[in-house]
C-alpha cells in the first residue's frame, strides 16, 4: 500500500516536472519568435526604404547601372528570405550594396545636398540602428532558448519533443564595427 | 541573479510596503486614539482609509510623481532626436515604448517611474539634453529602462506616495511642534500641550521608520545592477560613466527635486547636505563608485 502510494507519488512529481519544463521551453520559443518578428519589422522598413533611395539617386546619376542592380537583387533577396540565417546573409548584402551606393553618391555634390536624400540618409541610419538593437534581444532571447534545450536534464525532454536550436542573426564584421558611431 | 527574481522581489517588497502602510498608519492613529481616551472606531476608519490610499498610490503614483515633478510629456515630433534613442534601446531591451517626459529645468537629471512595463515613463531635464552627448545620453536612458524592466519603478513610485508623505508629514510636524513649544512656553499647558506632545513624538518615531523603509526601495545594490544591465544594453559602459560625472559635477539644484522623489533620480538631485533629515534620507550610492566598476567593465 505505502509502495504504492510512493510510486503514485514520484510518478505525480515527475509529471509536474516535464509539464513545468515543456512550458518553459515553449515559453523560451515563443520568445525567440517574438524577436524574430521584432527584426523582422524592421528588414521589412528597410527595403521598402530602398526603391524611394534608388529613385533619388537615379535622377543625378541614371548612368550608374551595375550599383542599381546590384542594391535590387539584395533587397529581392532580403524580402525572399526565409529564416533567420538567410535573412541576416541577404541584409549584409544589402549593407554591402547601399554601402557603394552611398559612395556613388559621395561623387554628386548635388545629390548630396538634396533634403530629399538626406532625409532618405538618416531615416535609413535610424532603421540601421533599430536593426542592430533588435539583433541583440533576437540572439540574447536565441542564446537563453539553445542553452536551456542543450543543459541537462532538459536535453532529454528537448530531443525528444522536437526542439531545435534557433539560429543567430549574424552581423558583418564591418556592421559590428559601425554600430557605435556618433553623429555629433 | 536573473532579472526575474529581480522582478518578483520587487513585486514582494511593493506588497510588503503597502501592508505596512496600512498597518503603520492604522496602528498610529489608535495609539493616539487610546491615549485621548477614545474607542476602537478611530483604528477601523484609520485602517479602511489607508487601505484605501495604499490602493490609490499603486494606481496614480506615477502621475502623482510626474505632476510634483513638473514633467510635461513630449511626442515623437517634438523631439525626434531622443524619441528615436529610446525607442531604438527599448527595442535593445525587448521592452514596449514608455512615455517621455520632461522638466524644464536646466539641471541634468533624469528618472523613471510607473507600475510596469506597460506603463512606464522615462523623464529627462532640459538640461540633460543639452550637457549630454548622444552616447552619455543612450547610457542614461539604458539605465533608466533597466530600472523599468526589473520593476524596480513600481516599488519606487509607491515609495514616493506611500512614504515619501510620511516622511515629509513627520517633517513638517516636527518643524511645527517645535515652533509651537516654544511660543507656548509658560502659558496654558492643558490638554492642547498634551496632543502637540503626542503629535510630536508620533513624528520622532515615525521619521527614522520611514527613512528605514525608504531603504528597501533604493538599496544601493539596484543602482549597480541597472548601471550594468544599461552598459550591457548599450555595449558601452563610458558613455554612463561619462554621463554620470557630468551630472554629479554640476552644481546646479534640481527645483522640482525634494526629498519624496529624491531617490528616484539617476543621481541625487539634492545638493544641500549635512542636514539631519537629509542624511536621514540619503539613499544614493556614491557617484565615484559607480563610476570606478563601469570603467572597470
Amino acid at each position: 500500500m505505502i509502495v504504492a502510494a510512493v510510486i503514485i507519488a514520484i510518478i505525480v512529481i515527475i509529471g509536474i516536472w516535464i509539464w513545468a519544463l515543456y512550458n518553459g521551453l515553449v515559453r523560451a520559443r515563443v520568445r525567440v519568435q517574438e524577436a524574430w518578428s521584432g527584426i523582422d519589422v524592421q528588414l521589412k522598413r528597410r527595403s521598402s526604404l530602398v526603391p524611394n533611395l534608388v529613385e533619388t539617386v537615379k535622377g543625378y546619376a541614371a548612368h550608374e547601372k551595375e550599383v542599381f542592380e546590384n542594391v535590387a537583387k539584395a533587397r529581392a533577396a532580403l524580402m525572399g528570405a526565409g529564416d533567420a540565417r538567410s535573412a541576416a546573409e541577404a541584409n549584409n548584402q544589402l549593407t554591402a550594396a547601399l554601402k557603394t551606393l552611398f559612395a556613388v553618391a559621395e561623387n554628386y555634390p548635388q545629390l548630396r545636398a538634396s533634403e530629399n536624400f538626406m532625409q532618405l540618409q538618416k531615416e535609413l541610419s535610424d532603421i540601421e540602428e533599430k536593426i542592430a538593437y533588435s539583433r541583440q534581444f533576437y540572439n540574447t532571447n536565441v542564446m537563453d532558448f539553445n542553452t536551456r534545450i542543450k543543459v541537462f536534464p532538459n536535453v532529454l525532454l528537448a530531443n525528444s519533443f522536437g526542439f531545435k536550436p534557433a539560429d543567430f542573426f549574424a552581423a558583418t564584421e564591418a556592421e559590428k564595427a559601425d554600430v557605435k558611431v556618433s553623429f555629433k | 541573479m536573473s532579472i526575474y527574481s529581480e522582478i518578483s522581489a520587487n513585486r514582494r517588497h511593493t506588497w510588503l510596503l503597502m501592508a505596512l502602510f496600512i498597518i503603520m498608519v492604522a496602528a498610529v492613529v489608535q495609539a493616539a486614539a487610546w491615549l485621548l481616551g477614545g474607542g476602537y472606531e478611530a483604528g477601523i476608519i484609520a485602517l479602511v482609509a489607508s487601505t484605501l490610499f495604499a490602493v490609490f498610490s499603486y494606481y496614480a503614483s506615477s502621475s502623482v510623481v510626474l505632476n510634483i515633478s513638473h514633467a510635461t510629456e513630449v511626442k515623437h515630433d517634438e523631439n525626434p532626436d531622443l524619441y528615436h534613442i529610446v525607442e531604438n534601446l527599448c527595442i535593445g531591451a525587448g521592452l514596449p515604448m514608455p512615455k517621455i517626459y520632461i522638466i524644464d529645468d536646466t539641471a541634468p537629471n533624469a528618472f523613471a517611474t510607473g507600475r510596469d512595463p506597460r506603463h512606464a515613463t522615462v523623464v529627462v531635464t532640459k538640461g540633460l539634453l543639452q550637457k549630454l552627448d548622444k552616447l552619455e545620453l543612450e547610457g542614461v536612458i539604458a539605465h533608466e529602462l533597466s530600472h523599468i524592466r526589473n520593476y524596480d519603478i513600481r516599488i519606487m513610485t509607491i515609495t514616493v506616495v506611500l512614504i515619501g508623505l510620511v516622511a515629509l508629514i513627520a517633517d513638517i510636524t516636527l518643524r511645527l511642534t517645535w515652533f509651537g513649544a516654544g511660543r507656548r512656553r509658560g502659558g496654558d499647558r492643558g490638554l492642547g500641550a498634551a496632543i502637540v506632545l503626542i503629535i510630536a513624538l508620533i513624528a520622532l518615531i515615525l521619521a527614522p521608520i520611514a527613512a528605514e523603509l525608504m531603504k528597501l526601495a533604493v538599496s544601493r545594490r539596484r543602482e549597480y545592477l541597472a548601471d550594468a544591465s544599461g552598459a550591457l544594453l548599450t555595449r558601452y559602459p563610458e558613455g554612463l560613466a561619462r554621463a554620470l560625472e557630468k551630472i554629479s559635477g554640476d552644481k546646479e539644484p534640481l527645483e522640482a527635486a525634494n526629498k519624496a522623489t529624491a531617490h528616484l533620480y539617476i543621481v541625487n538631485p539634492l545638493k544641500s547636505h549635512g542636514s539631519f533629515m537629509n542624511n536621514l534620507f540619503s539613499t544614493h550610492p556614491p557617484v565615484q563608485e559607480r563610476i570606478r566598476r563601469l570603467r572597470a567593465m
